[in-house]
């Protein structure tokens, strides 16, 4: 048996006195840095994370297709590459279709960046250890697949580093954040896939259909 | 390997539906019946062509192309199918206009029993998830059906898969020449 504090304590690396960040500012401090951003987030936490920061008509939330949010911002950019393109998900997520960061090492878009919000735990479903509790390191990983930059990101100031690489759009990016395995107040965006989609195509100029 | 076949006319006019009906990715995993497709694809700057490990990617890649504002098709194999169920929520959810070829296997002169399972069931499997099937077994009824596969989804924003049979791919060999 592995108990969450075991797991956490052999993973990763860390530190274990280090605390990790929080979701929740990571990701709003983030946010208001990439004003502009098409956001596709993954579903389960990330997609509450990135709701509480505030009503964005550029934001696509998935609340199910596990394993889909970096496809769909893979196509997203390259349809739009002009604009930069942010999946922000969680380590749960990625693990699914983490064939996907090989599609995309393939794919190499410029505009796009992956920020995988890493607690090392199945958060919606009982914190039950994910993979990157067990061995798996997602940086290693995407290095792997052929996203060369990829990196660890364990200070709160580090956003500055991944909103600046968002915006200069210049190479595919994939970002290991480690944060805290808490669980903060659900913020709930719409669940209506449709008037998300439609709002999202609005925000750029695009018509239903 | 069939990949060096020279191209038929039915697998000519499927690159020139999609073209002139200004698609902008093809993503795939490969199948031989797609090869001349993913050639073409793969020669026009104005296309991007995406490889994937899985086919149910594919399923979120066109979805995110087309929040975009562009066409994207999926080229995939019939056992592929089954790998993309789950990922098919997303296109009934946000009822986006989804279209797919699929070239079959596990059916007419198959050798290979391992097909049969889930070549026998694409049809229904892809029904069940809510999306129409379209079929064609003779080369000269593919233009049309994808002509019309290629409106419905775009134009009537369905969500829509075109069977290419084994009939007329032609069964794979067991054994080479």
């Amino acid at each position: 048996m592995t108990s969450a504090a075991d797991s956490n304590q052999q993973v990763d690396g860390m530190p274990t006195d280090r605390a990790r960040l929080d979701r929740r500012s990571f990701v709003a401090a983030l946010l208001a840095r990439i004003p502009d951003a098409l956001v596709v987030t993954g579903l389960g936490s990330p997609t509450y994370d990135v709701a509480s920061a505030g009503y964005r008509a550029r934001n696509f939330y998935l609340w199910g297709a596990m394993g889909g949010s970096v496809p769909l911002g893979l196509g997203l950019a390259l349809a739009q590459p002009d604009e930069s393109v942010v999946v922000v998900t969680g380590d749960g997520e990625q693990l699914m279709g983490v064939g996907a960061l090989g599609t995309v090492g393939a794919a190499a878009p410029a505009n796009l960046t992956i920020v995988c919000l890493d607690n090392g735990h199945f958060g919606e479903t009982g914190m039950q250890p994910s993979h990157t509790s067990l061995g798996t390191d997602l940086v290693a990983v995407a290095q792997g697949f052929g996203i060369a930059e990829a990196f660890a990101v364990t200070e709160a100031d580090e956003v500055v580093r991944v909103a600046d690489r968002v915006l200069a759009r210049q190479g595919t990016t994939f970002v290991r954040v480690l944060i805290d395995p808490t669980e903060p107040p659900r913020t709930m965006p719409s669940r209506d896939g449709v008037n998300t989609k439609n709002a999202f195509r609005a925000s750029l100029g695009l018509t239903t259909f | 390997m069939t990949s060096t076949a020279a191209p038929t006319t039915w697998q000519e006019s499927v690159f020139e539906i999609l073209k002139q009906g200004d698609v902008r990715q093809v993503a795939y995993v490969p199948d031989a019946g797609h090869s001349h497709l993913i050639r073409q694809a793969q020669a026009d700057p104005e296309i991007a062509d995406v490889v994937l490990t899985t086919e149910e990617e594919g399923v979120a890649l066109v979805s995110g192309a087309w929040l975009g504002g562009q066409r994207a098709v999926l080229l995939m194999q019939s056992s592929g199918v089954g790998n993309c169920v789950n990922m098919f929520s997303l296109l009934k959810t946000c009822q986006l206009p989804f279209l797919t070829l699929v070239t079959m296997r596990g059916e007419f002169g198959e050798f290979n029993p391992w097909q049969i399972p889930m070549g026998s069931t694409v049809q229904s499997v892809m029904e069940l998830m809510g999306i129409t099937v379209f079929r064609a077994d003779h080369a000269d009824e593919v233009p049309g059906v994808v002509q019309a596969a290629f409106a419905q989804a775009f134009l009537a924003n369905e969500r829509v898969a075109v069977l290419l049979g084994q009939k007329l791919i032609g069964a794979k060999k067991w054994e080479r020449d």
